[in-house]
């Protein structure tokens, strides 16, 4: 089944202000270019804790899971 | 068109910590429960508190209810009502041993208790000296109470909607609410939730400011639905702000930063506070040092191009203390200003952080109208709590601490009061008016078919930005009545927003058209009642209010010690009294006094 883009910008909301604002900027640059396989890998990193991500983004945590790593990298990106 | 409808004992819209606790109130005690969030309850933006929750348990330091409750009255400037905040502060204990008990992780004392830290405004003995009252889980308080509150309610088998956007508040000839309408964004249909009791558990609205600590939801959905349906918005001239958010983000960056030695710094580098605060300087109280950035930028100094910040400066510090001691911090300013703090200061505004008004509600949680000479009267089957209702506990001005106490109270108080209203027989399914949904699908119908008109984008950009020129952290009496005119001009705009993307599944764009509606409403809210309070009070300070010896802090009691009701039909204000009975006779009213630290 594919996975819809609309869902997946919907749920890049986040419950705190630095992961939206992250998330605005990787809006913006990279969203509607992304694969439908990394979309997929997208899809999985938003099931992530909020802080999770934010220290993944902010490289205080390592992100272990290879699947993420590349999201993550675009997320990163200033 | 035919509508879907859904039918439930109850609906709460909201499943941040105050809709969740209401929830659990409601499921366990047998009633059908439908809860409705835009997003998935854990990412609601209770997530964001850190601070901690208020209960005067004394496991730390000596402690009680009527300290509390001093506090709470003082911090407020005395518009908070007394029975309300008697009732918070002595329910405290009660919600925080309850969370315990359903799993959440507070930190501890050596022998097992929890662990208390000290948070400002919190007094022992009516201001003597700090208390230890915060209840907390390390820096992810509202984090863990909101996981353990959800997990409560899956067991509790309460019934989520998750994303699905309520739309309007439905209310008969009578007055009555009798639910919602709702459009699910996976399928774009609307709905209709028919139920005995709603209550409104939304958050706040902090994104009508240019510069905000809030997420990106916070978008005042439960104020701007309350309000097109007739019920007016109480005190939202009222609004916390917390001097240094970055620059253009809002990102917050923390008290501690000063703490540890950084300068707030104008465009000449003079370390301006020395000037405002000759002891205290850069660590003065929030307030005082807001306003003095205020000035410094109003009157020419401030940095960059648009002359539009100033600067917080740590470049002095040890770089590996900074790394040791503010290694977060130093993340966001990479982050979000693009600058390293070791080498070059950090551009930092005063930023809108928390709505002290809101949907007027009693100590019950029950939403109150002036009615019939009463101005308190209930609106049958409508409860609301947390951020965006005003029971009121903060008044003017919230303590830390108390705003994760307000919607864990009042969360549960509105459930039990649904609960007991039900038993009663009080709540009944009144029959749907048969135009029930036609406003909403009106403002469906309006958006799909809006030619040449206006950007959602640009609209609230210009709403923010005039929210954060005319009615900011300091207020200044032409800038506000300029602000009046200029707010509905933009609220004119807002009528006629035009989305290109007419998809109807998960339609981001619509989402963010709907959601502007709300935001434009607390704006309007904001603006026409900062406008007209004549005096400083709290968060809200006027340049034409100034300190004198018979209105200290520029507060006139006598004209002023009354809440704000602002009805959207006409920007119509109404005024009702401050509640300063406290509810039982157990504690004397708080005397009116000059509010001093």
């Amino acid at each position: 089944m594919s996975i819809n883009r609309g869902r997946v910008r919907w749920q890049c909301r986040r419950a705190l202000l630095e992961l939206d604002l992250v998330f605005m900027r990787f809006l913006e640059r990279h969203f509607d270019r992304l694969t439908d396989d990394q979309l997929a890998d997208l899809d999985d990193l938003l099931r992530c804790d909020d802080y999770d991500l934010w220290a993944f983004v902010n490289g205080s945590k390592a992100c272990e899971v290879d699947r993420w790593k590349e999201m993550v990298g675009l997320l990163r990106q200033r | 068109m035919n509508v879907a409808k859904r039918t439930f004992d109850a609906v709460i819209v909201g499943a941040g910590g105050a809709g969740l606790r209401a929830a659990l109130q409601l499921s366990e005690a047998g009633l059908k429960t439908a809860v409705l969030t835009k997003v998935f309850p854990t990412r609601s933006h209770t997530v964001a508190a850190q601070g901690g929750v208020a209960a005067s348990l004394g496991n730390t330091t000596e402690d009680n209810w009527h300290w509390h409750m001093y506090d709470t009255v003082k911090g407020s400037d005395w518009l908070g009502d007394q029975d309300a905040i008697e009732f918070m502060v002595k329910k405290a204990n009660e919600v925080v041993v309850e969370l315990e008990h359903y799993g959440m992780p507070f930190d501890r004392t050596d022998n097992g208790k929890i662990y208390q830290r000290p948070f400002g405004g919190h007094s022992m003995n009516y201001g003597q000296a700090p208390v230890m009252r915060s209840c907390a889980a390390a820096d992810r308080t509202g984090h863990a109470m909101l996981h353990a509150l959800y997990q409560r309610n899956v067991r509790a088998n309460t019934q989520f909607f998750v994303e699905w956007n309520a739309l309007d508040l439905i209310r008969n000839s009578e007055g009555d609410v009798l639910g919602v309408t709702a459009i699910e964004m996976e399928t774009g249909e609307v709905s209709i939730f028919h139920a005995k009791a709603t209550i409104f558990a939304t958050g706040g609205a902090g994104r009508i400011y240019y510069s905000s600590t809030n997420a990106f939801i916070n978008t005042g959905d439960g104020l701007g639905m309350a309000a097109r349906a007739g019920i007016p918005l109480e005190d939202m001239e009222f609004w916390q702000f917390h001097p240094t958010g970055v620059a253009g983000a809002g990102v917050l960056i923390t008290e501690g930063v000063r703490g540890e030695g950084g300068i707030l710094r104008n465009s000449s580098g003079e370390r301006f506070m020395e000037r405002y605060a000759p002891n205290l300087k850069d660590l003065a109280s929030r307030d005082v040092v807001s306003r003095s950035m205020v000035t410094e930028i109003n009157e020419g100094r401030g940095c960059g191009p648009d002359k539009d910040h100033v600067l917080l400066d740590i470049t002095h510090l040890a770089p590996e203390n900074i790394m040791k001691r503010l290694p977060g911090i130093r993340e966001i300013s990479i982050q979000f200003a693009g600058i390293d703090p070791i080498k070059a200061p950090i551009p930092v505004v005063p930023t809108c952080h928390y709505q002290m008004g809101g949907i007027p509600t009693n100590y019950k949680g029950q939403v109150i109208v002036p009615k019939d000479g009463n101005p308190n009267t209930p609106v049958v089957g409508f409860y609301a709590a947390g951020e965006c209702a005003c029971a009121s506990v903060h008044g003017a001005n919230r303590l830390g601490t108390n705003s994760l106490l307000d919607l864990l109270v009042f969360g549960k108080s509105a459930g039990e009061s649904v609960v007991e209203d039900f038993k009663a027989g009080n709540l009944s399914l009144k029959p749907l008016p048969a135009d029930a949904a036609d406003v909403s699908l009106a403002r469906m119908a309006r958006l799909e078919n809006q030619k040449n008109g206006t950007d959602v984008h640009e609209v609230r950009l210009a709403m923010q930005r005039t929210m954060q020129k005319h009615a900011g952290v300091f207020r200044f009496k032409d800038l506000l009545s300029e602000g009046a005119a200029r707010i509905l001009e933009v609220a004119e705009q807002s009528l006629h927003t035009e989305i290109s993307d007419k998809s109807k599944v998960w339609n981001t764009a619509r989402t963010e058209a709907l959601e502007l509606d709300n935001l434009i409403e607390v704006a309007k809210a904001t603006m026409i009642s900062a406008e007209a309070r004549k005096e400083s009070r709290g968060a809200h300070v006027r340049d034409d209010a100034p300190d004198t010896a018979e209105n200290p802090n520029g507060r006139d009691d006598k004209n002023w010690l009354k809440h704000t009701l602002w009805y959207r039909d006409g920007n119509r204000l109404d005024y009702k009294p401050v509640n300063l009975k406290p509810l039982s006779d157990d504690v004397e009213p708080i005397a009116l006094a000059k509010r001093t630290y």
